[in-house]
């Protein structure tokens, strides 16, 4: 068959399925950080992209948004500029680059560095929605620890980090306990990150296809990254400015220069490495 | 003992597997302070009572008094599952048979004496890690063996490390299931030493099952003797050991005595 013929329903998935999957992310937002079940479907996607994160954009777009996909910080990969043209071809939403214009954005690692606002989603996909899985691989197990609020072993992981590397050495996916109640993976952003989900005005949305988990943060809730009094959260942080645009206190990625181990350190959100080294040329006197 | 009180009051308990029952009608009060053994052959029913009392299996028949902390008693069966845990995390031990069915194998020998002090909140990296090393201490193993995982440990170590993650949120009532057997006999008489001294020197009440009299003898108040899920004679160990009552137990201590 020729594929222009195929019709598509509007944002690829059929009504029954986006309908059970609205109705599991209102209960993923009526209790915040708590992993609630869901129906996994299939998507066309490249790997790696898993379903979870597709399926959630898919739930919530609609002709009037703007979506903008990031692949780590990135517009311009092949992945992102895939589903971007995918969500424009099923959905006919608008895309963009410009974080201030969409109103939903997905990403596979990071959070955008210009603060977000009341009104735009991010939608993450989730490889391991289940943070205290590494320790205990027994789901009854794990569920009933979260029933019960009983998050000691989350702790254990911590104490293990610091008495092997003297400081907490998970640098992505760093645990956080959302309004209080619910420990929850922010997976897969790094913990450079992680101070950004607290309080945030954006609603967060969380979905792990292959484990047909999703959960979320609504807007303006208590984010807390977990540490001992002692040894408490520390975000990752970097010494030196972007070598491309000149930012500080930004998430910066290594970037290889030639064959004889030269690097430059420059920022993993190519948008406003952009935006930033633009307005810095329009300073520089004709 | 400072409190005139039983610490447990068991009356008629019988847990079942299906239509089988695997122990039944067993009664007896427990003190603070006490220790009891419950001995019997293989398949008498020793671990499945222990199970019970502990709340591992529920309470099939009968009741389980149990007085609380805060002075309260309570039947076990009427706690919530919430309840029964934060017994098991802060009032209780269980010692099982097999370290690495107690122990997180994987997990740091700090780590797993410190998981249960983490259950309790406490959340300072340095005080978690003195009170885990002094406890590694208290059980004879080396403080410098603190990062190091019971993957490399002796069995003997293990098991000793499993009861230092036991005691370390002090609690008023242990069970052991076994905790010696499956060890050489040199490391069996030392662990036992040791299990002897702590649970004296912390006024521990105790509950231990064992199919070793000389075990009973050396560490224990009193004994129940069981048979076939029943518990056929109980008393002090001394008189059970010295005098028993029942054709069974003679022919266990004699048996005993001849080997
Ligand atoms: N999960 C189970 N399902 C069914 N029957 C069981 C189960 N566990 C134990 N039993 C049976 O209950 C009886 C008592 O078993 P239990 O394990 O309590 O004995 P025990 O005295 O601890 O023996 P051992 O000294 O070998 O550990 C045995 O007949 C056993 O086969
Ligand atoms: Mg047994």
């Amino acid at each position: 068959m020729n594929p222009d013929q195929i019709e598509y329903n509007i944002g690829y998935l059929d009504e029954q399925t986006k309908r059970m999957i609205r109705r599991v992310l209102l209960k993923a937002v009526a209790i915040p950080g708590f992993q609630v079940p869901f129906a996994s479907r299939e998507v066309p996607l490249p790997r790696g992209w898993g379903t979870g994160g597709v399926q959630l954009t898919a739930a919530v777009i609609g002709a009037d948004d703007t979506l903008k996909v990031i692949d780590q910080g990135a517009d311009d990969t092949t992945n992102a500029v895939s589903i971007r043209a995918f969500f424009h071809k099923v959905a006919g939403a608008a895309t963009t680059t410009r974080t201030e214009d969409a109103t939903i954005i997905q990403t596979r690692h990071r959070i955008p560095e210009a603060s977000l606002t009341y009104g735009q989603i991010m939608v993450y996909q989730v490889p391991i929605p289940e943070p205290l899985r590494f320790l205990e691989p027994r789901e009854t197990e794990t569920r009933r620890m979260h029933a019960l609020n009983e998050y000691g072993l989350m702790y254990v992981k911590l104490y293990e980090d610091i008495a092997r590397y003297g400081h907490i050495a998970k640098t992505y996916d760093y645990p956080v306990l959302v309004n209080h109640r619910y420990l929850m993976a922010p997976s897969p952003t790094p913990s450079f990150d992680n101070p950004k989900l607290h309080q945030s005005q954006a609603l967060h949305i969380y979905g792990a296809g292959r484990e047909k988990r999703i959960y979320a943060i609504p807007p303006y809730t208590d984010v807390e990254s977990l540490g001992f009094d002692d040894f408490p959260f520390e975000p990752q942080h970097f010494d030196q400015p972007c070598a491309i645009c000149g930012s500080t206190g930004v998430y910066l990625d290594e970037i290889i220069t030639d064959d004889a181990g030269g690097v430059m350190y420059a920022c993993s959100d190519t948008y406003h490495c952009e935006r930033t080294a633009a307005r810095l040329n329009e300073e520089i006197p004709a | 003992m400072s409190d005139e009180r039983p610490l447990l009051q068991v009356r008629n308990v019988g847990h079942r597997y299906g239509d089988w029952l695997g122990c039944r009608d067993v009664s007896f009060d427990l003190w603070p302070g006490e220790v009891l053994a419950i001995v019997g052959e293989s398949g008498s029913g020793k671990s499945t009572l222990l199970n019970t009392l502990s709340q591992r299996l529920d309470t099939s028949e009968g009741s389980i008094r149990y007085r609380l902390d805060g002075g309260d008693v309570v039947d076990l069966a009427d706690l919530s599952e919430s309840a029964v845990r934060r017994l098991w995390r802060s009032e209780w031990g269980f010692v099982h048979q097999n370290a690495a069915d107690g122990l997180r194998m994987h997990v740091s020998a700090g780590g797993n004496v410190g998981e249960p002090l983490m259950a309790n909140g406490w959340r300072h990296y340095g005080r978690i890690r003195a009170a885990a090393t002094d406890w590694l201490e208290r059980v004879e193993i080396p403080r410098d063996r603190v990062d190091d995982t019971p993957a490399a440990f002796s069995g003997g170590m293990r098991q000793r490390l499993q009861i230092a993650r036991n005691l370390v949120v002090s609690p008023r009532l242990v069970f052991m299931d076994e905790p010696t057997s499956g060890l050489d006999v040199s490391v069996q008489a030392r662990l036992l030493d040791l299990i002897r001294s702590l649970v004296s020197d912390l006024g521990l009440a105790m509950i231990i099952v064992t199919h070793d009299l000389a075990v009973a003898r050396l560490i224990s108040h009193r004994t129940l003797v069981m048979k076939d899920g029943h518990v056929i004679e109980s008393g002090l160990t001394d008189r059970v050991l010295d005098d028993p009552q029942a054709p069974y137990t003679q022919l266990l201590v004699s048996s005993i005595l001849q080997g």
